[in-house]
This record gives C-alpha cells, structure tokens and sequence, in this order.
C-alpha cells in the first residue's frame, strides 16, 4: 500500500518536472499547449466511445445472433445472411429441442446438481472456513496450509478417475456434488470475510454461553450473508456450464447426461457436417437442421444465467475483490 | 510461517483443557482432512502408476515397475514435444492478449464520464464469462463459419473474394482461441483493476489537473502506477496456470487439419490415457504438466521477490 503510493509520488514528481521545465523554457505557448491538450481530449473522448461501441458490438452480436438463428427455419438459415432478426420465424426448433428426451433428462440433472451441488459446497466451504478463522483454534495453521496446496498440486485425470471408480462415483449422480466440495479458493475468500466480522458480537454470544456450531449458525452466518451469495454465485455457475465430468464418468449413463453435455454433442454434430443443408432425423425433418437446433439448445441453456447475472453483479464483484487481496 | 507458528504457542498451548473445549473444531477438521486426504491427496499417490507398466487387473500394487520408462518415452515423442509447445504458445499468447486487454478496458471504462454508461458496459462486459465453453465454441463456429458474420464482412469489404474456412488453417488457430479467451474474460478480469483504479486517491488526478496534465498523461502517470501492484499479483497468479489455458477449446474445435498446433497436454493425457487405456502413460504425461506448473509459480515468484514486487508467498 505505502509502497505503491511512493510510486504515484515520484511518477507525479517526474510529471511535475516535465511541465515545469517546459513552462519555464516558453511560458507564451503554455495557453497554445492548454488548447492542445483539450483538442487531445476530445480526441481521447471520441476514440474511446467508438472503442466501447466496437466493444458492446463485439460482445453482444453473437449472443443476438443465436437467438436469432434459433428462431429462424433451419433450412433457410442454411443460406446464411440472418444477423439480429429472424428470416422466416418458427418456433419449430424450441419444439424439436424440447421433445429430445436427452435434452430433457440434462436439464433435469442439471437443475439437480446446481441446486444440491451448490447447497453442499456452501455448508462445507462455510464451515470449513469458520473453523480456520478461529483465532484460538489450535490447529489453524497447519488446517490451512493443508488446504492451501490442493490449490497448487492435483494428481490428474487419470489417477483422479481411478479414484471415482474405486469409490463408486462414476456412474453416479453423485460424483457432480461430491469430490468438488470444497475448493481451497472459496473457503480463503469465505475466511478472509470472517475475519473482518466484529468480535464483539461472538464474545456476547459466548457469554451467553453458546457453543461454536451456535455462533457459527446463529452469529457468524447471517452476517456473511453477502459472502454465501458470492460463493454461493461461483459454484452454481460452475455446476450450470460444466460438461467434462458428464463425459468422462458418466457417459454410460444416459439418465445423468447434463445440459452442457447435450449441447456439445450437438455441436460436434453441427461441426461434422459443418456448412451442409443435412436435416435432422425427425418429424419435423423439412424445416429444422443442426445449426438452428443447436441455436436453440444453446439459448435455453444460457437463459437462466442471463436473466440472473445482472441482479447479483454487486456480490460477484465484492468476492473477487476480497479474492485478489491476498494476506 | 515460523513466527506464526510461535505466536501461536504463546497464546494457546495445546493443552487437555484446550483440546476439549476445541472438540467441536477438531471433530469437523478431522472430517475436512479426511475429506481433503481423499479427493485430494490420495490421487498424488497414483502418480506411481508413471513409474509402472499400470494394468487395471493386477493394481497399483502388484503392477511391473519400470522405472522413468514413461517418461523416456514420452520425450521420445515427437507428438508430445509438439503438445508442449502448443501448450505453452497458446498459454503465453492467451495470458499477454487477456493481460494487456483487462487493463486497457478498465482504464478506458474508467474514462467514461457517464456514470450510467459505464454501468450498462459493464454489465454486458461480463456476459460471456458466464457462458460455457461450449456456448462460446458454439457462438464462434457460426461467426466464422462459411456463411457466418466475418466471413460476410470480409467479402463485403472485398478484403476476400471467397469465404475463408477459418478452422482449417493451422496458421489462424492460436489467433482464434486468444481471441475466444479476450472475448469471453475481458470484461470479467477487468472488475479487480477497475476496483484498484477506485482506491487511487482523487487528490492525485487533481494535483494533475492542476498542472495541466491531459487524459493521457493521467493514465500515463497516476492510473498505471497505481494498479500496478495489483497487475504484478495477478500475472504471479496466472501464471501457474499457463499450462491450464488449454483443454476445453481446443477439445470443441480442434480437427485433424490443425491437430498439429490444436492439441495441448491435456488432450495427448485424455487420448492415452481414456481411449488408449495406457492409464501409465496418460499419468506420467499429467505429473509433467503439475511439476512445470510449480516451477514457473516459484521461479515468478522468486523473480518478483528479487525485483521488490509484490508476491504471492
């Protein structure tokens, strides 16, 4: 902190010599140079919202363009040219979409594993991050440090996936919630939060004569509220996109098959006749075709994320904040 | 570590009576290090399997050794030098484009005066972090496709005649998937700088003004300065995983015509290790990735410690 004002101080003394020296060399241009720094601001101005017009054009064209592909006939979109509005409009896709059984079961698993996924890891990360910002607690350090190295060091995919087998985790539903549990990240943000809470609030309830489970429910938690959602944001994001496990432990089992995992498939079928006007095997084989499908798949998938984002910016931005102020 | 190890026997000895009034913590730590002993560390114990012939039927116990023989082989292999150098390409060129473009749009958002502009950018700027890979593979498949916007752009502007077929030039890959990178996490690691800029003193763009210093010269000598400690921990951060930057694109888009400079270490561990089922092979491939990641966290963070940076420990 004093070390990165020192910084500013001697950039600003730098600057301060750098005018200075030329006020004193020509004291006449000093109002021509004001005038010319104006004209480089609106310069600045103009340049930097063009830049962040081309920025939310970037961002938001594609997004756009899906949505409207999905509700655009599959094999007139083949012709290409479709931007922000759909050519011929149908609703066909979303139907076609929502009678693939496949689809169905993802979203259901999905929901799932969002829900108890991000319940447990909340529960654990909480409690485990309760426990390590406990001043007197005798084992802290040694807790922590634990912790900490599975942030660096992880076996990999394969011993990782003779673990689960021999646990009985693939195959399962339960290898989404179980071994992500609790991440070593989470729990420093989680634990940096308690730290900051007011002692006096726990020594009142201590007197009062509650145990450590009572402070934790009934003192700490409320208060953390802001820090569960931001965890609690993290880990059901993360349980909504994720795709690979259901690919690699559970790509037997039809009946725990994820949303993410769906649409891949999709797209690979997408990309394997990349370009063609090959119409899906379906009832509805005239109109629809893999990329508006897809188009589809891909807007049902991202429409809950979309619809809640904006609402919990404030908690995003407090956990990363607390994240990146390492002690 | 050492002096926080003493503070603490000077203030809570380990006694009987402590222990018991702790049991509540102890009963749950000895859960959590349970837990963590599984999930986590148990998995580094299969890293033996590297230095065995592996079979699923005989186990890690009565398996063959064969000493470094994985790992001669692995070098030996001229598709595993190419995965390495893949990796590490597109791991340096995604964290230098996704770097520099965080920093120059949190300073350029910082710029903008409208505060009600500067919310709704922000807010659309942290759409794409939360889509999946597969959203966003998915989304750059159709821009670039034969029919898709690029290509459209590109031919209306005669900058082409024909349609470009962007995924089949192994010269354009590493471009597309830093670019697919910048899309999808600029806005989202801008939120730490942009918060950094907040904490500047106002004083400082003041005095500034004052002396008659423009835009430029504000961010040139007040704004880079004064982030600057939070880009040094953030490159220290990331730079361990360089080596992590590559599996989910590359495993969407990758095909066999750009196979050469698509594959990454994680893909040449799934391939051996799941379709091939040489479960040695894949780990030995896994414990090479682990230990890089480790030395480039020490040497970054023995560097910035030699240069009075900040570190990360």
């Amino acid at each position: 902190m004093e070390n990165k004002e020192m910084n500013q101080q001697t950039d600003m003394a730098a600057f301060h010599e750098e005018t200075k020296a030329q006020e004193s060399k020509n004291t006449s241009t000093v109002v021509k140079k004001h005038n010319s720094i104006l004209t480089a601001d609106k310069l600045f101005v103009v340049c930097n919202t063009l830049f962040m017009i081309l920025f939310v054009v970037v961002t938001l064209y594609p997004v756009l363009n899906t949505v409207a592909l999905s509700f655009n006939e599959g094999t007139d979109a083949v012709r290409g040219g479709i931007h922000l509005i759909p050519r011929k409009f149908t609703f066909k896709n979303y139907s076609v979409v929502l009678h693939m059984q496949n689809i169905i079961t993802g979203a259901v698993v999905t929901v799932a594993r969002t829900v108890i996924g991000t319940l447990l890891a909340l529960v654990a990360n909480a409690l485990l991050a309760y426990i390590i910002s406990r001043k007197e607690f005798l084992f802290k350090s040694q807790l922590s440090l634990f912790w900490v190295i599975t942030m660096y060091v992880n076996g990999g995919l394969i011993p990782v996936l003779l673990l689960y087998k021999s646990l009985g985790l693939t195959n399962s539903f339960w290898v989404y919630v179980i071994p992500g549990m609790v991440s070593a990240f989470n729990v420093l943000v989680m634990r940096t939060y308690m730290q900051g809470l007011p002692e006096a609030l726990e020594d009142a309830a201590k007197i009062d004569g509650a145990g450590y489970m009572t402070i934790f429910v009934k003192v700490v938690s409320p208060l953390c509220k802001p820090v569960y959602a931001t965890v609690a944001l993290f880990v059901a994001v993360g349980q909504w996109n994720s795709w690979f496990d259901a690919m690699i432990y559970n790509r037997m089992k039809t009946e725990y098959t994820t949303l993410q995992y769906e649409l891949m498939k999709l797209l690979s079928s997408v990309m394997q006749q990349s370009g063609s006007a090959t119409s899906m095997n379906t009832a509805n084989a005239a109109t629809v075709t893999p990329v508006t499908v897809r188009a589809a798949a891909t807007v049902i998938t991202m429409l809950p994320i979309i619809c809640l984002y904006p609402f919990l910016q404030r908690y995003f931005v407090a956990g990363l904040t607390i994240g990146g102020v390492k002690e | 570590m050492n002096r926080a190890k003493k503070e603490k026997k000077m203030k809570t000895p380990i006694t009987k009576k402590e222990l018991m009034k702790q049991k509540v913590l102890l009963f749950w730590s000895a859960i959590f290090v349970v837990y963590g002993l599984i999930f986590y560390y148990v998995p580094l114990g299969g890293w033996i399997m590297a230095f065995q012939n592996y079979k699923p039927k005989t186990g890690l116990l009565h398996s063959k050794f064969v000493g470094l023989g994985k790992f001669k082989f692995l070098f030996e292999d001229q598709t595993f030098l190419k995965v390495i150098r893949n990796t590490l390409g597109m791991g340096v060129l995604n964290l230098v484009c996704t770097f520099v473009m965080a920093i120059l749009f949190a300073i350029l958002l910082n710029e903008i005066r409208s505060n009600k502009g500067k919310k709704t950018i922000q807010t659309i700027s942290y759409l794409p972090h939360f889509l999946s890979w597969i959203i966003v593979t998915g989304i750059l498949h159709d821009a670039l496709s034969a029919n898709g916007i690029i290509n459209e752009l590109l031919v209306n502007l005669h900058i082409i005649d024909t349609p470009i077929s962007f995924f089949s030039i192994p010269q354009l890959f590493w471009p597309i998937v830093a670019f697919a990178n910048v899309w999808k996490e600029t806005g989202w690691n801008a939120i730490i700088y942009l918060a950094a800029i907040t904490s500047i003193d106002p004083s400082l763009y003041e005095a500034a003004a004052i002396d008659g210093a423009g835009r430029w010269a504000k961010i040139k000598y007040i704004t880079l300065p004064g982030i600057r400690p939070t880009i040094m921990i953030l490159l220290l951060m990331n730079i361990g995983n360089v080596l992590n930057a590559g599996f989910e694109i590359q495993y969407l888009l990758g095909n066999g015509l750009i196979k050469n400079v698509s594959d990454t270490i994680d893909i040449y561990v799934l391939t051996w290790g799941i379709s091939q089922s040489d479960y040695s092979l894949g780990t030995a491939a896994g414990i090479f990735k682990s230990v890089v990641a480790i030395i480039l966290i020490v040497v970054a963070n023995y560097v910035a410690k030699r240069s009075g940076e900040e570190r990360l420990f």
